[in-house]
């Protein structure tokens, strides 16, 4: 049951990717911009989500209230930081958002200082046994959560007119306001939703470790940058799919290969192969 | 000048020399890398393990050079893969797997570090004068490469590389030069810092080493070697000096990139060019308002 079991924490560590990996793809998509700052605001939502929920006692409260914030902070990156720079060539933004990044996860070391922080009671400690397998609630939800948040993406992106409007303007923006659609508008909807997803990946992830660090965002921001190549940048199902892929690969990988790579250097590996065989990334079209 | 002084200064002209090496593949032919410390890290152990079987520095640090531009060389041919964002995420990937590699290696000390490096047998001065004289010499190197026609095609390359292809620049050989001559380069000043510290880890070589070269190369302007030059030196001397700013470093070094990318993506050789006033005391001259 080792083999299940391996599949299983893949599943739950890609699902967390696959949820700031999507936000950063309809980004890319829509600016051309690799947004790594992303991951900073994965971990903001976490502060936020830990430091309220202690202050009141209610984790609904607590992802509610970080979920928002950060939305909002998303927003405000985008006007004070991309739009002025979206002009200038593309390297210009990406170091700037790295810059960003680093910014902010300094930022918490220095207002929260670089142990971390955890949940005053824990929950989900327990674990659940379905048969020979068995896993942490923890990480049920983490799936569940996932399972909820891109059930909801997929019919906001295709059911609604508001989702409609934000494909339209990450395939062609130029046509989109041709046909009428506030592209300015669908920037703001987006940035506000990726921050919105990051927050709740953050709120997952603070469960799951009952810890908070500053450099929590670290493996999310350079993990999903590969994850967005690997899915051709602006492709939400590639996104996905190379998403839970990597996880399970990690999962296995560092079973396999231990000896002689770390975690992360698998994931690296994984992306140049694919890169020297398809530019586009794996789920791309040219 | 005491031992403190002298270290100081091997270790800003390591610093000036990485700036150096990255701002010809980075600034001067417009390929962005984000592993830059991959590199170093090769060519430091490179000499580590030369040096612990009984080459002269000498030897260790050509031979430095000469693997680390091999692994540049494999990772220019990626270049011609892979462009712009894509090419950054690349080098990104090849810095995490260099460290991801070395930390499981037992032969190369693992997490426990390279130990046990040779004395260079050059004395206190002697290494001191050897690491400036690198650092003029590639100083030097780079200012006859942007006059040279390499140079030329090099910021062609960089400019718009379909367009360069038109006017018959063959940008793939022009891109691996840059990456052949810029990681030989990180090799070098890599061999120059095993053969200072005598003790290497994977950690000196990580994300944020490439990070902070970067940051010198970008604050000082792309392709400039004086602006370079003046953002290594004041980025590795700053924390020295400011003890408060040490606690601080990484936070200043992320401000840094974000404000300077934000406000004057041109660094400062930019900075200088447009603001005139200081420009014209600079050169000695009256400043003309027209």
């Amino acid at each position: 049951m080792l083999y299940v079991e391996l599949a299983l924490q893949g599943l739950v560590n890609g699902s967390m990717y696959a949820i700031v990996a999507v936000g950063l793809t309809l980004i890319y998509g829509l600016l051309r911009i690799l947004h790594v700052a992303h991951a900073g605001l994965f971990t903001l939502g976490a502060y936020v989500t830990v430091v309220l929920t202690n202050a009141t006692g209610s984790l609904v409260l607590g992802a509610a209230v970080s979920m928002l914030v950060v939305g909002i902070a998303g927003m405000v990156i985008y006007r004070l930081l991309y739009e002025p720079l979206l002009r200038q060539p593309p390297y210009v933004a990406l170091i700037a958002s790295i810059g960003l990044f680093i910014c902010m996860e300094e930022g918490y070391r220095i207002l929260f200082g670089p142990y971390g922080n955890s949940f005053s009671s824990a929950w989900l400690t327990e674990r659940l046994s379905l048969g020979p397998v068995s896993m942490a609630a923890a990480d049920l939800a983490m799936l569940v959560g996932a399972v909820v948040l891109l059930a909801f993406l997929t019919w906001l992106m295709n059911q609604t007119r508001l989702g409609i409007a934000w494909r339209a303007t990450v395939t062609d923006a130029a046509m989109a306001r041709s046909f009428g659609v506030d592209t300015i508008k669908v920037r703001y909807g987006i940035f506000f939703m990726a921050s919105v997803f990051a927050a709740a990946a953050g709120s997952l992830v603070s469960v799951l470790n009952n810890l908070v660090e500053p450099t929590m965002g670290s493996v999310p921001s350079y993990k999903s940058l590969a994850i967005i190549v690997l899915g051709g940048l602006g492709n939400v199902g590639g996104t996905l799919l190379a998403a839970l892929m990597l996880g399970v690969i990690e999962a296995f990988g560092t079973i396999y290969t231990g000896a002689y790579l770390d975690r992360d250097a698998i994931a690296f590996i994984f992306l140049i192969a694919v890169l020297m065989f398809r530019p586009q990334g794996l789920f791309g079209a040219r | 000048m005491g031992t403190y002084e002298l270290s100081l200064i091997a270790i800003v002209s390591i610093n000036v020399l990485l700036a150096l090496s990255l701002n010809i593949i980075t600034g001067l032919c417009g390929q962005v890398s984000l592993g830059h410390a991959a590199f170093f890290g090769t060519g430091a152990y490179v000499a580590a393990l030369l040096a612990g079987s009984g080459a002269s520095i000498f030897v260790s640090m050509t031979a430095a050079g000469v693997a680390t531009s091999l692994l540049g060389l494999l990772v220019g041919l990626a270049s011609l893969r892979v462009r712009a964002d894509f090419l950054a995420i690349t080098t990104m990937g090849v810095g995490f797997v260099f460290v991801g590699f070395v930390r499981k290696q037992n032969w190369l000390g693992a997490e426990m570090g390279l130990s046990n490096i040779p004395d260079h047998g050059l004395g206190e001065w002697g290494f001191v004068v050897l690491c400036v004289t690198l650092v003029c010499l590639v100083a030097l190197l780079t200012a006859y490469i942007k006059r040279s026609w390499l140079g030329f095609a090099f910021v062609a390359v960089a400019d718009d590389e379909d367009t360069s292809r038109t006017i018959g620049i063959n940008a793939a050989a022009y891109k691996l030069a840059a990456f052949i001559i810029g990681t030989f380069l990180a090799g070098v000043a890599g061999a120059t810092y095993a053969y200072f510290t005598r003790f290497l880890v994977p950690g000196a070589f990580g994300f944020g080493v490439s990070i902070s070269i970067l940051a010198m190369v970008i604050l000082g302007g792309l392709g400039s070697v004086w602006g370079v030059m003046f953002a290594a030196i004041a980025l590795t001397l700053l924390p020295e000096f400011i003890r408060v700013i040490n606690d601080y470093k990484i936070f200043i070094y992320g401000l840094l990139l974000l404000l300077v990318m934000r406000f004057v993506p041109g660094g400062l050789a930019d900075l200088v060019k447009r603001w005139p006033p200081l420009w014209a005391r600079v050169r000695g001259r009256r400043w003309k308002a027209s």
